[in-house]
């Protein structure tokens, strides 16, 4: 016998696909919005919907945007001289947030990934190359993640930009503010000490 | 009295998959145990103890401890980092395919001493700069072996016939060698030249400082390239993932000068 109401059951159906919500979680969500007034409820719901409809990928670099090209693209106040290349849109704010970037972005949606037999065709990968044909890029700083799965991405965008004269960074690798040393892997370490600065 | 809660070994770090927002799972390969998973905590965030120590293509001494379903790291200490391997693109490509062939082909639980050997060795000759193409056919060949795979290079799979010096076929299907005779009646098995099958030989029965010595003509490395993959392919019954970015790096000819290619 079916007991809950079927709205109520749809909703934590739907809940329960998101990623680490569990039936319970799922539930509890459910059962929080049934009991906030109806404007809360359509509010996430507009915006749910609009995440779909109202977002698209910026047609020069590829971060998730409202309006094409992107509001990074089109602030004539950043330094277009200097891409930064990410895997994931969600690298884009933490590195923001530093406020010591005033360049502009490319994500490649994902790292190459030869166990998951992705390459560089299934990534953004010839759309940024072809960025850098004009000559007024000067800096091309590699953010890929500090993996072996960035480090491949890194490894093989540095190869394809090499001929190309442009100046390649990568983002500095090191001990973590609160770590401890004597738990710091030997990749991490040896790349400290080489990369250690003056004090 | 039961197993002890908590145990160590080593271990080669085989493959990761993300668990929820920090934590990942472990596939890694044990001389004592085999192929195992184990959950790596915390371990995506940047001032995890575990962090590079559980990086793929890492050999490591890990505390494990016995979980309900899976066995959880709990101190990992690096042995060998293979740092030479990850700071080149084509060895680093290379480790992958030899790490991916190690979790195709293996069991959960089975341990296999001699196999975990040639894994580590493998990765330390990656390392070392050797002819990268002899290390990952050396690498085939015996892996195949220590699993029951061994391919027939002396005898006519078809008629058991001795080979005579002459083009002959090999058949991934009957796993082995076919006569000329033999070869032409199969349809699924590819030509084999004199000179790459005498080269299997000599790779499948001698150890590996004799293997290294031997210098591949170019010719022989494109035919070698394709049999046994063509074979490994037919075993798993499907390609080997990580085998298109090997192609791919070759197309671009992003592959080191040791292995005698331009």
């Amino acid at each position: 016998m079916v007991t809950t109401a079927e709205p109520v059951t749809k909703l934590v159906e739907a809940f329960n696909k998101l990623p680490g919500i569990g039936p319970k979680s799922a539930q509890r969500l459910t059962y929080y919005l049934l009991s906030r007034p109806g404007e809360e409820a359509k509010a996430l719901a507009e915006a749910i919907l609009a995440l779909k409809e109202k977002t698209r990928l910026c047609s020069v670099c590829f971060y998730i945007t409202d309006c094409d090209p992107c509001r990074i693209c089109q602030d004539r106040e950043r330094d277009h001289s200097k891409i930064c290349v990410v895997e994931r849109p969600s690298d884009i704010p933490p590195l923001e947030r530093t406020g010591k970037y005033n360049g502009v972005y490319h994500v490649l949606h994902g790292p190459i990934s030869p166990a998951q037999g992705i390459g560089p065709g299934e990534l953004k990968a010839k759309e940024f190359l072809s960025r850098l044909q004009d000559g007024s890029v000067t800096e091309v700083i590699l953010a890929t993640n500090p993996n072996l799965e960035g480090e491949t991405t890194a490894m093989y965008l540095r190869r394809m930009i090499l001929p190309l004269g442009i100046r390649i960074t990568r983002l500095a690798r090191g001990l973590p503010f609160g770590a401890d040393l004597e738990y710091a892997d030997d990749m991490t370490l040896s790349q400290a000490l080489e990369d250690r600065q003056e004090f | 009295m039961g197993a002890p809660r908590s145990y160590q070994t080593q271990a080669i770090i085989i493959k990761q998959t993300k668990l929820g927002e920090v934590d990942k799972i472990l596939t890694i390969y044990t001389p004592e145990f085999g192929k195992l998973k184990a959950v790596a905590k915390g371990v995506c965030r940047p001032g995890s103890k575990l962090g590079g120590n559980v990086e793929l293509l890492t050999h490591s001494l890990l505390m494990l401890a016995r979980g309900r379903n899976l066995d959880i790291v709990t101190q990992s200490q690096t042995i060998d980092g293979f740092l030479v391997l990850k700071s080149d693109l084509w060895r680093m490509a290379c480790g992958l395919y030899v790490l991916e062939l190690i979790d195709s082909f293996t069991l959960e639980n089975s341990g296999n001493h001699p196999l975990f050997d040639l894994l580590l060795d493998t990765l330390q000759r990656l390392c070392q700069g050797d002819d990268s193409e002899t290390v990952l056919r050396y690498f085939e060949l015996h892996l195949l072996d220590y699993l029951g795979y061994r391919p027939q290079l002396h005898r006519c799979v078809g008629c058991n016939s001795p080979i005579k010096p002459v083009v002959n076929f090999f058949s991934s299907s009957q796993g082995g060698i076919l006569c000329s005779h033999c070869g032409q009646k199969e349809p699924d098995s590819r030509p084999l030249s004199v000179g790459a099958l005498k080269i299997l030989r000599l790779w499948q029965s001698f150890d590996y400082a004799t293997a290294r010595r031997v210098k591949v003509r170019s010719e022989l490395r494109s035919e070698l390239e394709q049999v046994m993959p063509g074979y490994i392919k037919y075993l798993l019954q499907r390609e080997v993932k990580s085998i298109a970015w090997l192609r791919e790096l070759r197309k671009e000819s992003i592959v080191d000068n040791n292995c005698g290619r331009n």
